[in-house]
Order: C-alpha cells, then structure tokens, then sequence
C-alpha cells in the first residue's frame, strides 16, 4: 500500500482500532476460552479412543463417526427424542397458545393464572419426575393402586384403563412427552403473551368496525402478527425438546430396555457407562451439528415470514 | 491520549482478574492445609464431620469432609479432577476396574502396600481380606498394574434378598425360601394373598446384572462365566439362556413388583420399607435407609435362593466404600496417618452404629445390630467384578442387562436376547482383535 495514498491508516485510525480490539478483548478472551477450545477440544477428542482417565489416547481416525453412522440404538434415541418434540410442539404450544389468547383478554385474576401456569417451567425436572412417577406409578398395596392416575381410574369405573404406564413400551415415551410438555408450556405461554400484548388493539377494533368475526379477525390479524414470536417459540422447543433427558433418567431412569433413550443419555451411557469419551464426543458432535442445521433453517424460516 | 490510558489501564486489570479468577478455580485442594477428603456418602457426611472434629482434638490435624452426591455426580466430578490434576488428598474411586487401573497408570493413586505390610502387615490383618481385595492388583493382573494395594476400605458391603416375615406370614408362608422352587411357591401364595413378591431397583442396570450373575455363578460355575468373558463360550450356551429364563419365570409365575424395570433402588426400597412387597433384592446399606423410612419394619436376610444345589450361591460384595490417597499430595502421610485412624477398631465401631454399615474392620463386628449381622454372615460367599481376573466389554454388560429388561417387559424371549448379546460380543471381540 503506498503510505502517501489518502486511503493509507494513519496512527490515529490505528490507535482507533487498538482502542476497539481492547474493548472487545475480554469477550474475545472468555468466548475462546469456554466456548471455542472446548468446541475443538471435544471434537479433537471425538477423534480418539479414550476411557477418560487413562494417559494414552488413541487416534482412530473418524472411525467413531463411522461407527456412529450405524449404531442403531443412537439413531432409534433421535427418533425418540424427535417424537417428544413433535408432542411438544402440538400440543405444548397449543396449550400455551391458547391460555396466552385467554389471559391476553380482560378476565378476572388475571395475574393470578399467569403466576400459575408459569409454575411449571420454575421447578426443578426431577421433582417433576418425583411427581408425576407418584402419579402413574402402577404398583398396588392392599389391593388399592398406589398411583393417582390409576387410582382415579379405578374410581370412575375404567378399570380397564389401567396400566403400567412407565413400563409399558406403548405408553413410556408418551407419558414422558406429555410431562415434559407441562412443564415446559409456561415458557411458552409467556413469550406468546408478550407477543400478544405487542399487536395494536386499533387493528382489532378497525377488524370489528368492518364486521369481522372473532375466528376472521383470529385468523387475519393474530395470526400473521403473531408469526415471527411463534417461529421464536417453535425453535425453542425444538431444541429444549430434544436435549431433554434429566426427566427421562428422573421417570424411568435406565430402565425399559432401549425404548426411552434420547440422545443426551445415550452421550451419558457412552461417558460413564461404557467409559468410550471419544465416542461420547463424537456423539456430542453429530447431535450439535444437527441441533444446528435446524436452528439454522429455523432462523432463515423466521427472516422470510418476517419479510412477508 | 489519556482516556486511552485509563482505559488500556482498565482492560488489563480486567484481565488480570479474569486470569485470577480461573486460576483460583484450578486451585488444587491439594494445595490446603488441612486433609481434604471428598466423599459421595450421603448418609454418612454428619458422622465422618464427627470424626473429623474427634481426629483434630486428638492429633491437631484438620480434616475437611466434602460431600458431592449423588454418586454419578461424584464420579464426573474426580474423574474431570484428575482431568484437570485437581484431586484432594483422599477421594474414592466409584468405577470399573478398568478404570480404577487408569487413575493409577496415570499416577493418581498412591501404592500403599508398604503402609499395609509395616509392622508385620497389622494395618492389612485387622481389615476384612474381602474388603481388601476389591483394591488389591495380584501378579500378572490384565491391567499390568504393578502388584500391591491402592485403596483403604471403610467398610463392608454384600446386596441379598430380604424378606419381610409379617408379609409371608400373612399368605401362609412360614419360613423364608430355600430353593428357587420353594421361592416360587411362596410367590404363588403370596400372590393368592394379593401381595406383591419381589421388588428391586432394576431401573438402575447394574443391579440386574448382579443378581443376573448370582444365577450365572449358580448355574454354570464361575469358571464357566469367566470363560463366556474371554470369548470361549457363547451367550447362546443353555446354561446362559437359562440364566436368562430364570428372568421369564419371575415374570411369567407374576413374581416381580409393576414396574420393576423402571424403578430406581430408591423407590424400590420405600416400597419394601413400607411394606408393598414381601421380598427385596437389595444391599447391606439399606438397613440404614429401611429405619429411616420405616423403624419398625420386620424383616430378615437370605441369600438369593439357589437353583442348582449343586453350585455356591455367589453374591456380589467385599469392600462397600473404598478411599484412595492422592499419589502427588503434599500431605500424603497425613493422610495415610488419618486412614489408618478411620479404620480403626473404635472408630469404625462408630461407624458401624451411627450409620448402620458393615464395618471393614473385623473387630467391630461385634457391636453392629442383628441385622447386619445377618448380612455379615453370607461374607464369605461374597464375589466382585473387581476381583475378577476378567471382566466383560461394557457394551456387551449393556447389551445384556437391556436385553434382560426386555425379557420382563415381554419383548424378547431368553434364546432371542442370548443371540442378540452374543452378536454384540463378536462384534466387540472383532473391534478388540483389529
């Protein structure tokens, strides 16, 4: 670059540019440090055998990612997890969503119900787990059920409806997607009435002046004003959906052979079950790279419908 | 030009603090003054603060107890210690052997033999030889760990059945079952009585692959499964579907509390303590967890009533919680001294009363309840996977115990879940052989 050029850096720019790098240094430093080295550490690791202790480390190459490619149990938890997630995603956010619409109107006690449905989400997964375990749990003492759940069918005369809902195979995953799905709807129901709160209340009244219905204006105003916080909603269950497991480890812990495992317990089972931390990693570097891509086509989904 | 200073000025001592801040966090425990010891017990914390109180009135050495439970938590959290050559001076071990093997390749773990044989081996003798075996390494061991011993035990443990008396008595069963035949009756009587038989947590999979080896050393004989371990006998053998069978017929015959497979020993010992089921299949610890959920609950303990009269009923045992020395701590003699302290005869009868646990020093025994002594008896029957000369592939342990719970939800058969578990273990055997 010539020096005399008008484009040329002068000291000051430079001291300019010092001046910025040091501000954001810390950050840099703290982002390197807990995020970035640990990032490239565990994918440095995913590429050797290793028990997590020992002093030797062997380098195999990708073949964990090989193997992982084939272990059918990995793949069958992913289905499992992305069952939880579609569960979640219908009726977790249909529930928020609707009790958003309904304490986004002027009702009485009011503060009150959002207080209460926001419990849930405050409490920790495994006294969540504690409780609902006490609710289907399907042992008997003295011919009478132990459980709430089968309990309350007995009572109302459905005896035939009782089951053993944890360890049945049918019923397991279910149950477990429904727990996690009350307890993770109040997140929900609160972005969803922030959202609502936002959309200008002359748009309704403009809506009702030229005689739209209440399922019209739902459907004409709430809707597509409500589009990007749905969008910000449904990425968020995806992934707390998917990385569910404390509930999981909580309701059944290892137990019904492989039907109730998600990939964070199988990440789990290979790091201190089978001491295989390469695996573990390579596992844990498959599962992010695909938490990614969704997110990634999530937030591309989310430009264009704010866009339109 | 000044405000760049400052700021300059600023930014540095903002790292400075930040650099501070994580090398405090790296501070080894090691590098306290006191003995640093973590533990994962629960139940025993209060007591081990008493005697830590007791060691330091007594010696002026300051112990300090740390507790990090549950013990999945306490196991990550030494192993990503020794990661990190950030370990106290005492910590425990809670891992295979295999791994065990790797804390003292890595140089972890101190060797303590000398200590155990000084003064013509008085600190070895008076410790129960079983306890001690689960942290011995013999000649010629698969770990090529030099030969001694690496851990202290602190007391003593054997899992059995226990039954509950009031429960059988009710359904017309008057003595605890001998046989496996006799237990299916009591079972059969039981469930005429609307009682549930046994219950155990096999929501937790090294529990079923305790009692599934019970049956293995019963059946076939250790040297049998020691041979299925080194790859020369198949899973498809009958004696293994046997053992798998044995699975089925506690199904089949309704012998198994609802949801077995999915409960934790937690809720598996409520449901004993407050007495849902007539048999448990559970350890020595649980004498301390029954009186605190239920004091006046009556039972007793027997050993897994056998199948073939012909072989031991072998248990799983030996030393129930076990302490090591940091091999690179400043106060490793110190904290030599304090273990040979612990396992004492008084403290450890202190031990044993305060927290209703086998003590690993024989000379206390006298003074623990019926219970326990109970559960001392079967000692000698005691077997461990630590003691084993071989072990199996994790996987393949994975394979097996998932595959048994499959067999109690219905899903497999004993032939299919042999065949399923012997592939995984070619398979293991083919990744070993490359």
């Amino acid at each position: 670059m010539d020096i005399f050029s008008p484009n040329r850096v002068s000291s000051v720019q430079w001291r300019g540019y010092f001046e910025n790098f040091l501000f954001v240094l810390p950050a840099v430093v703290i982002f390197s440090v807990f995020y970035i080295f640990p990032f490239f550490n565990i994918f440095w690791l995913s590429l050797h055998e290793w028990n997590g202790i020992s002093p030797h480390q062997e380098f195999v190459g990708l073949d964990n990612f090989r193997e992982l490619m084939q272990d059918t149990i990995w793949w069958d938890s992913m289905g499992h997890a992305a069952y939880i997630t579609l569960i979640a995603l219908i009726f977790q956010n249909a529930l928020a969503f609707a009790l958003a619409l309904a304490c986004d109107r002027e009702i009485r006690m009011k503060k009150f119900y959002r207080v209460i449905f926001f419990l849930p989400p405050v409490l920790s997964e495994v006294v969540v787990g504690l409780i609902w375990t006490w609710i289907l749990n399907s042992g008997m003492q003295d011919g009478q059920s132990i459980g709430l759940l089968n309990h309350f069918l007995n009572r109302i005369g459905l005896p035939h409806l009782v089951n053993d809902w944890l360890s049945d195979p049918k019923t397991a995953l279910t149950c477990i997607a429904v727990v996690h799905s009350w307890k993770g709807f109040g997140w929900g129901f609160i972005i969803f009435l922030a959202g609502l709160q936002t959309i200008d209340r002359q748009l309704y009244e403009a809506a009702k002046v030229d005689g739209a219905g209440s399922l019209r204006t739902f459907m004409n105003i709430t809707i597509p004003m409500m589009i990007p916080v749905i969008l910000v909603v449904v990425i968020l269950t995806i992934l707390g959906s998917m990385q569910v497991f404390v509930l999981v480890l909580s309701m059944v812990g290892q137990g019904l052979g492989y039907h109730t495992e998600v990939p964070v317990t199988r990440i789990l089972a290979s790091m201190t079950g089978t001491n295989r931390f390469g695996y573990a990693c390579a596992q844990g570097v498959v599962f992010g790279m695909i938490l990614v891509v969704v997110s990634f086509f999530q937030i591309q989904l989310s430009k264009r419908a704010k866009q339109a | 030009m000044k405000k760049f200073y400052s700021f300059a000025g600023l930014s540095l001592l903002g790292m400075c603090l930040l650099l501070g801040v994580l090398a405090s966090c790296t501070k080894s425990p090691a590098k306290q003054q006191a003995i640093s010891v973590w533990h994962w017990m629960t139940d025993r914390h209060e007591t081990f603060l008493k005697l830590a109180q007791k060691y330091e009135e007594q010696t002026k050495v300051k112990v300090k107890f740390e507790l990090y439970a549950p013990s999945d938590a306490y196991s990550q959290k030494v192993v990503a210690s020794a990661q990190a050559k950030v370990l106290p001076d005492i910590f425990g071990v809670l891992d295979k052997k295999e791994i065990f093997a790797s804390f003292i390749e890595s140089g972890f773990v101190a060797d303590l033999t000398e200590e155990f044989l000084a003064d013509s081996g008085a600190w070895e003798k008076s410790l129960f030889p079983k306890a001690l075996s689960v942290n011995r390494f013999e000649e010629g061991n698969i770990y090529h760990i030099k030969p001694g011993l690496y851990g202290v035990p602190i007391d003593v443990t054997n899992i059995q059945m226990l039954y509950n008396p009031n429960l059988l008595k009710k359904a017309g069963v008057s003595q605890p079952p001998q046989t496996f035949e006799e237990f299916l009756n009591a079972i059969a009587a039981l469930k005429k009585a609307g009682i549930t038989g046994l219950v155990s947590g096999w929501g937790e999979l090294w529990m079923i692959d305790c009692f599934a080896s019970n049956y293995a050393f019963n059946i076939m004989g250790e040297e049998k499964v020691m041979a299925t371990y080194r790859g020369e006998v198949p899973y498809t053998d009958p004696d293994w579907v046997k053992v798998f069978g044995v699975f089925k017929e506690l199904k089949d015959k309704g012998a198994l509390a609802a949801g077995i497979v999915t409960k934790v020993n937690k809720y598996a010992e409520q449901d004993f303590a407050l007495e849902r089921a007539a048999f448990a299949f559970n350890g020595s610890w649980s004498v301390n967890v029954y009186q605190e959920m239920n004091p006046n609950l009556q039972y007793g303990a027997m050993l897994p009533p056998a199948i073939n009269p012909d072989l031991p009923m072998k248990i799983w045992g030996g030393a129930g919680s076990s302490f090591v020395v940091n091999n690179s701590s400043p106060r490793k003699k110190m904290a030599i001294d304090f273990l040979k302290w612990l396992t004492a005869k008084d403290q450890q009868a202190y031990l044993a009363m305060e927290t209703r646990n086998l003590p690993a020093n024989a000379e206390a025994l006298s003074s623990i309840p019926e219970i326990l002594a109970q559960f001392a008896s079967a000692m000698e029957q005691t077997t461990h996977p630590t003691i084993w000369k071989y072990n199996e592939d994790a996987l393949v342990t994975e394979a097996f115990t998932k595959g048994i719970q499959s067999i109690i939800i219905g899903e497999k058969t004993p032939q299919g879940m042999a065949q399923e578990v012997q592939a995984v273990k070619e398979r293991q055997m083919r990744k070993k052989k490359k």
